[in-house]
């Protein structure tokens, strides 16, 4: 299995993110509770796919090997997938879909914040453009995680249930990593090491105006996406995502 | 336009002398091209018949998502992935303002998508059909959106103010669609391997009659058209459109190199047009009622829409009113 430098597994772990969370939300087509929300959720998936291409754009400069954003996205096998375990969980309702959606806006957002400022002009660039997407993506998943939690018994019990099913998955959003702590250390990336504060500050924020509680830290092994160690729902979104390339291997679309 | 056989109500044309005061001004206001707006004073089958359309309209737009996605989970690439999540977002801004159009005439956007589920409205039947390769995302791009496109562009003059407004929007973005779609096929024509060339005519042999039946009944068949017309709600009869369509088609399909399940299409010199086989028309009446390939399939995943999510808007509705008892107390 390819491991790549650093900087690439980075790129590679916010370009998949991006597209397995896209992904995602395209199985919400046609069977979103309103016509607004079919818009709105589309709207944030067209932009993560755009945020993928443009991660996925940079760490293919970088494998040099005539790779291209597409063969990334397409040809890869689970192991080699670094996104976030959380966005690979299925939808559920939509309160599970919400709550996926906001734990991860909430990490985009300020990791994008602070990778703006990297040295890394490129990241920065991508960073900089990006942060305005996901500045309105984490408005519209908070103002929901709100409305539900603090809405009707039963929409509050199923966030309640949602936060339970999703919860242990967040333990990647707040890890330190020491290959991350290298890439800052060789100046390409600002220093993380607030993120995990700045994350859970947000959750908290947000699961107070909802009446959500938070639960303890999670206590997760195994699993991780850096290496790879993915739940089995990732196999399966592939093998739907990347059906045609892999069908058709020399097919050009 | 995704509106087949719309009921008008009528049975014969008043002349202007039938007609009452208000009716006779209305009808010289549609003579003389002025638009009715939501205001002015309309007759009731007018009203009808134009909710009725604009509602099967909306109703077609959002059904319409289905097909697609079908495939978007499915894109082969990035760039197709995003074209078509445009294309659904289009589609869903559509039905939004189609039915904001359709509320100016009083009617209620729920209890129109209730009267979808129930089966008692309609939508396009060729969404009825269903999506089996990636090339009908091109082939739905060029013929469905090519069809729509035939039957809209007339629309954008429709006398009713608000509707033919939103039409105007529509039609610029579904042409973008529609060489979108072409787009798609092309490419595979030009640059794609044997498997690729057989998905866009299969793609087009079973998307054809259908685009065609899109049109509506031949003229004969059509009792509503002629009231239609009148009101000049509807500009073409059914007949012409179709011809239009399929004379602006064929040059593309050459260009493809494919060809039309059809043996009886060729051109007629003396009447400029293509000739063309009798349209399945069966086929077509058993799908308005119900008995095409999916009907069942996407009426259910609307239903179920819908019902699943009853509680996020109930739940919406709940925190909005606690809000707003909030901020009256503070």
């Amino acid at each position: 299995m390819t491991k790549y430098d650093e900087l690439t597994e980075f790129l590679l772990r916010l370009g998949d993110s991006a597209l397995i969370q896209a992904q995602r939300l395209c199985e919400w087509t046609g069977r979103a509770p309103a016509l607004e929300e079919e818009m709105g959720m589309m709207n944030v998936g067209l932009d993560l796919v755009g945020q993928a291409r443009n991660w996925y754009e940079y760490a293919a400069e970088r494998i040099n090997d005539g790779t291209d954003a597409d063969t990334l996205a397409f040809r890869r096998d689970e192991r080699a997938f670094r996104n976030l375990l959380l966005v690979e969980q299925p939808n559920g309702d939509f309160a599970v879909t919400m709550t996926k959606q906001f734990f991860y806006d909430a990490w985009q957002f300020h990791l994008l914040t602070m990778l703006k400022g990297a040295n890394d002009e490129r990241i920065a660039a991508i960073a900089a453009k990006s942060l305005k997407e996901v500045t309105y993506h984490l408005r519209r998943s908070s103002q929901w995680v709100e409305r539900l939690g603090d809405g009707t018994e039963e929409s509050h019990q199923r966030m309640e249930k949602a936060v339970d099913i999703v919860w242990r998955f967040t333990f990647e959003l707040v890890e330190k990593n020491d290959a991350e702590l290298a890439l800052s250390e060789s100046g390409h990336i600002p220093a993380l090491t607030e993120l995990p504060e700045q994350w859970l500050a947000t959750v908290n924020e947000v699961f107070a105006k909802a009446t959500l509680t938070l639960p303890d830290a999670p206590n997760t092994f195994y699993l991780s996406a850096r290496t790879g160690m993915h739940s089995e729902h990732l196999g399966t979104l592939l093998a739907e995502m990347q059906f045609l390339q892999r069908a058709y291997p020399d097919a050009s679309w | 336009m995704y509106a087949q056989q719309v009921e008008t109500g009528t049975k014969a044309i008043k002349s202007l002398a039938e007609m009452g005061p208000e009716e006779r001004a209305f009808q010289e206001k549609i003579d003389a091209e002025i638009k009715i707006e939501a205001k002015n004073w309309m007759p009731d089958n007018y009203r009808k018949t134009l909710i009725r359309q604009i509602s099967q309209h909306a109703h077609s737009e959002i059904v319409g998502m289905l097909p697609e996605g079908n495939w978007v989970t499915r894109a082969p690439t990035l760039k197709r992935k995003l074209q078509l999540m445009a294309k659904i977002q289009d589609e869903a801004g559509h039905g939004l303002y189609l039915y904001s159009a359709m509320e100016t005439l009083g009617a209620d956007r729920d209890e129109e998508i209730e009267k979808l589920h129930s089966g008692r409205a309609k939508y396009s039947s060729i969404f009825n059909y269903p999506t089996l390769n990636w090339a009908d995302m091109g082939a739905v791009g060029w013929l469905v959106d090519g069809a729509a496109i035939v039957n809209q562009v007339p629309l954008q003059r429709t006398s009713y103010g608000p509707y033919s407004r939103a039409m105007i929007r529509v039609c610029k973005e579904e042409s973008f669609h529609q060489r979108q779609g072409y787009e798609i096929l092309l490419h595979m024509m030009r640059h794609g391997i044997q498997a690729q060339k057989d998905m866009v005519q299969d793609a087009i042999n079973r998307l054809w009659w259908p685009s065609l039946m899109m049109f509506g009944p031949s003229d004969a068949e059509s009792p509503n058209s002629a009231q239609s017309m009148a009101w000049k709600i509807k500009r073409h009869t059914n007949d012409e459109l179709r011809q239009r369509f399929i004379d602006q088609t064929i040059p593309q399909l050459e260009l493809l190199g494919c060809t039309v399940p059809d043996p009886d299409l060729k051109w007629n010199e003396e009447r400029g047009h293509y000739d063309f086989g009798e349209i399945q028309w069966e086929e077509f009446y058993e799908v308005l009622k119900g008995n095409g390939p999916c009907n069942r399939e996407r009426l259910e995943t609307r239903r179920n829409a819908i019902q699943d999510g009853a509680w996020v808007r109930e739940a919406a509705v709940a925190h909005a009113n606690k809000k707003q008892k909030q901020q009256a107390a503070a």
